[in-house]
This record gives C-alpha cells, sequence and structure tokens, in this order.
C-alpha cells in the first residue's frame, strides 16, 4: 500500500529523548516492542483488560495497547526496563517479587511490577484492599494474587523504613471478600 | 497494529469541527478504549478516525461564577475522582468513575466518550442523570434547537447561522445544549450531528446544591466489570430532614438507554422519609424500567436489582444528607451492603407484588 500514514513521533522513554517514524496505525505497544525492543511490554489481550502492556506515561499508568502510539508524541514513558539500575541491577520491588514467589511464568510480572512502582511512589501506605483495587487492572493466571500483594507489601513497608505487620491470622478468610472494600 | 484507514489530528475545538465537516464519515477517537477495541473487534475495522486526544482544552472542571459547574469531555475518570470540585460538589460522580474498569482504563476513558457512544452501563452516564447534567457540542448544524446563547458565526468555510451571538463568546463555533436524557436517541446512538464534538458537560447550581447522593453498581466481580445494572440516587431533604423534597433516581441496563424514573420522582417529591415510603418508591421503579434478557442476567434478576438498589442507595444517600428514616429496622438502617442481595430472587417475587 502506498498512501500509507506515518507521523514523527518524539518522546522520552525510559529517561532518553528517543524519535521514531511510526505508522499510525501502531499502538504504543507496538512502537515501544517494534521500534525500541522495550520487549517487557508483553502483548497479552491487547484490549486493555490483562494489564501486561502497562506502561507509565506522564505519571499515570496506561495500559500501551489501546494507546495509539501517535498519542505519546511529547510524552514521558516508563517501562520495566527503566526501573532497574545502570547494569541491569533489579530494584527493590523486582527483588521482593522474585522472593516473594509473585512470579510463575512471568508474563504479568512487567506490568504489575510498572503499577506497583507508580502506586509506591506515591508515598502513602495502603491497606491490603486498597493495593488489590490499585492493582486490580492486572490479571494473572499462576500466582493467585497473594504472593503479588505481598511483595508489593513488603516493598511499601521496606521503603518507609517499616517492620511489614504480621500476615493475617489462619482463621481469617484467606480468600479476597469483595465486600470488605467500601468506599 | 490496527486495522485504521486514516487518522486525523485535531488540537483544538475549531480544528476537530473543521475534520469533521471535511470527514463525516470518520469516527470520533476520544481515548481509545471503546473505539480501539471495536476496530479490533472488526466492527469499526477499516474506518477513518479523528483524533481528539490532543484538543487539550477539553480537559480538566472548573466552577462557572453562577456555580454551575462545568466538566471537559475529555476529563478522564482518574481525574474526575481525584478532583477537587467534583469532591465537594458531585462526589457520587466522583465515585462513579472510580467503579470503571480498572485503574488503567480510569486513566485513559473519558466522561465525554462515556456518554457519546451511548451505552446504557456506562457508569457515570446514570450518575450524570441523576444530576440533570446538560451536553454541550460545539460545531452545530443550521438548524434550530440552539439553546446556547453564545452561539456566534463560525467564519469561513464553517460559515453558519450566527445564532444568538452573545458578547462573551470568545470562540467563533457555534454550541448547542442539550438535557443529556435528550442526548440519547437509541442504544449506541446519541444527538452528535454531523459537524459537532461534544465539549464539555455543565451541571447547573441548583442540581447538585444540598443534594445528597449514591450510585450503586452491581456487577459479578469488583473490576474490570460492567454493570449488571447501575443505580444513582439524589436526594434533597427539607429543614428538619424528614421529607424528600427533591428525588432524583437514575438507572444504567433498565433499558436500551439510561433513564430516569420520572414518574416515581413526581409521585414521592414531598413524601415522609419512612420505610414505607422507601419500600413504595423501590415497587415504584418497577413499572418504569424495563431490563431485558441478556447473556449477563436475566430480567427478572434485573428488576430485582433495579427495587433493592433503588432502596439501598435512596436510604445512603438519605443517611449522607444526615436524615433518618423512621421505621426502617436497625440492620436496614443505611445502605445495607450491596453485595448482599441475593442473585436469583424466584422469579415471581423479583416482579413484585409488594
Amino acid at each position: 500500500m502506498s498512501d500509507r500514514q506515518y507521523k514523527l513521533v518524539t518522546c522520552t522513554i525510559n529517561g532518553c529523548e528517543c524519535t521514531a517514524m511510526v505508522d499510525v496505525r501502531a499502538s504504543l505497544a507496538d512502537m515501544l516492542r517494534n521500534e525500541y525492543e522495550l520487549t517487557s511490554v508483553k502483548k497479552g489481550c491487547e484490549v486493555g483488560e490483562c494489564g501486561a502492556c502497562t506502561v507509565i506515561i506522564d505519571g499515570e499508568c496506561f495500559n500501551s495497547c489501546i494507546y495509539l502510539a501517535i498519542w505519546a508524541d511529547g510524552k514521558s514513558i516508563t517501562t520495566l526496563e527503566g526501573l532497574t539500575g545502570p547494569k541491569g541491577e533489579l530494584s527493590d520491588l523486582q527483588q521482593a517479587f522474585a522472593d516473594e514467589t509473585a512470579i510463575q511464568c512471568g508474563f504479568c510480572t512487567p506490568g504489575f511490577i510498572v503499577e506497583a512502582e507508580n502506586v509506591l511512589e506515591r508515598g502513602k501506605i495502603y491497606s491490603d484492599d486498597e493495593l488489590r483495587k490499585l492493582l486490580s487492572g492486572h490479571l494473572c493466571r499462576c500466582t493467585g494474587y497473594d504472593n503479588i500483594i505481598r511483595a508489593v507489601k513488603k516493598t511499601m513497608y521496606q521503603r518507609h523504613g517499616m517492620k511489614m505487620p504480621e500476615e493475617a491470622a489462619a482463621d481469617e478468610p484467606l480468600i479476597y471478600q469483595p465486600d470488605e472494600i467500601k468506599k | 497494529m490496527y486495522d485504521i484507514g486514516k487518522i486525523y489530528e485535531a488540537h483544538t475545538v475549531e480544528e476537530a469541527v473543521n475534520l469533521r465537516l471535511e470527514h463525516p464519515e470518520a469516527v470520533i477517537i476520544a481515548g481509545g478504549s471503546d473505539v480501539l477495541i471495536k476496530v479490533r473487534s472488526g466492527k469499526l475495522a477499516g474506518a477513518d478516525l479523528i483524533s481528539i486526544q490532543g484538543v487539550d482544552e477539553l480537559r480538566g472542571v472548573h466552577m462557572e461564577k453562577d456555580g454551575t459547574l462545568v466538566i471537559g469531555s475529555l476529563t478522564s475518570f482518574s481525574h474526575i475522582t481525584a478532583d477537587p470540585l467534583i469532591g465537594s460538589c458531585i462526589r457520587v460522580l466522583g465515585e462513579a468513575a472510580d467503579k470503571v474498569g480498572g485503574p488503567q482504563i480510569r486513566a485513559v476513558g473519558t466522561v465525554g466518550g462515556n456518554t457519546c457512544n451511548g451505552v446504557t452501563s456506562a457508569d457515570t452516564a446514570s450518575t450524570l442523570l441523576a444530576y440533570d447534567a446538560i451536553v454541550e457540542l460545539a460545531g452545530g448544524t443550521e438548524d434550530e434547537g440552539r439553546t446556547g446563547g453564545n452561539a456566534e458565526n463560525a467564519g469561513g468555510q464553517m460559515a453558519r447561522n450566527p445564532g444568538a451571538g452573545g458578547a462573551d463568546s470568545q470562540r467563533r463555533i457555534a454550541r448547542r445544549l442539550v438535557p443529556l436524557e435528550k442526548f440519547y436517541l437509541g442504544p449506541g446512538r446519541t444527538d452528535v450531528r454531523p459537524g459537532e464534538i461534544q465539549t464539555c458537560l455543565r451541571i447547573p447550581v441548583e442540581s447538585y446544591e444540598n443534594h445528597y447522593g449514591f450510585y450503586i453498581k452491581f456487577g459479578m466481580r469488583n473490576a474490570m466489570e460492567i454493570a449488571t445494572v447501575g443505580c444513582s440516587v439524589n436526594v434533597k431533604l427539607s429543614e428538619d430532614k424528614k421529607y424528600l423534597d427533591d428525588l432524583r433516581i437514575a438507572f444504567g441496563v433498565a433499558g436500551p438507554v439510561p433513564m430516569r424514573a420520572h414518574e416515581t420522582e413526581k409521585k414521592f417529591k414531598g413524601a415522609a422519609l419512612t420505610a414505607q415510603t422507601v419500600t413504595e418508591i423501590g415497587s415504584s421503579v418497577l413499572s418504569e424500567v424495563h431490563p431485558r434478557d441478556s447473556w449477563r442476567a436475566p430480567k427478572n434478576m434485573r428488576r430485582h436489582l433495579c427495587r433493592t438498589m433503588t432502596q439501598d442507595a435512596l436510604c445512603e444517600a438519605v443517611r449522607r444528607a444526615g436524615g433518618m428514616i423512621a421505621g426502617m429496622k436497625a440492620d436496614q438502617d443505611g445502605a445495607r451492603d450491596f453485595m448482599d442481595i441475593t442473585l436469583f430472587p424466584d422469579a415471581g417475587a423479583a416482579d413484585g407484588q409488594e
């Protein structure tokens, strides 16, 4: 097709200013994966349900699969690769995911970590229910979420220099009760 | 890669209106959480798009001198929930916006898109209806219906009927105001005419002042869910807090488009706040709602939900307004937890003989 439409998109990705000529039909996930080889941006459902493609755009988390690449012009984008140290060291949050076995197949992990990082940067101490709500835009089919919540919670308390409260007693239900959130 | 034809990007309202006139067949895309999914599923495959994502003047919430709240159509759900004006004046809208999808959907979805796509399940649509919101559209065609006082000639190729020509207008584009209820023409159809885009939603001061409300979204899960039924109730109580001075009940998924229960509202305006009134209001809305069977839920269940959720939202709205409902049993006082609702009542009981 000769009448394809392209646009020059300049944005800051993980702190570096980059420019690429992208097909206007590309999603941001397409651009990050194909132009910049940022393959932590996973394409899962591609309809904005699973959260595997989550990236931070100007301080807010978006599903990059339902965000057109042309909209990224002038924006500042952070992906999972931007959270690691200069030599590829794991961040405290990533280490906590490994320590708490919050990863099994790993497909949802980049999305979860990017979202959790964005949540933790707000510098608040959240309750378990609040964390579950804040991470509710992500699907994980392996872990059952408990370990993920624990990893995020652990990092949250660590960053505040606090000890994580004791785990829930055995007689409390392990299954999340939806009616516990009342907002 | 999406199956999109051409994309035209607008950065101002004027550009958007011009693009709408030049490309009448192109679809408007704001946040993209509806349009891109339709493109992917094939419903809009190959369509040309007009992106209004870059029209930053349509973002944000502000209050006009007369107290009218103006919500820019491109304001995302997360920004609505976080906005201090929304929190202090129309808290229910902030709460309803916080129930849409998940966090990332709330970051990208816009309140204008939520109303313009014309779906009945839109969480903010029923809530805005309960606030008597007014839709403002820019562009306009040459026929009547120009209620906006600041309609002005658009000039150039946009030369149109000059309208009333308000002096306070800085824009050259005609504006049209439509009550949100009339904005809905049918399932998936709204009154966005050729050459128009929705610019903002306006909530007059008398719609929210001294009003308290509550929105209940019933879904099968807590996140990433489309409402089985949504119910938003706003009340204004008399000074002694014993009578209903004003009552507005709005539903999502109780009909093909978001709807209000006007008959019930009329009937119970001025009614005393008693447990019996609450029960009667619940039964009365059943004569107005007409939900349908769908794969999400059967009709009877939806009718049952309409009744119980109206009662629960009403109780909670009254509690927020500082009122007490006489004769209410202790365990019913205030909102019962809405997740307690029996999911599958007997069909007969649900169709309400109360």
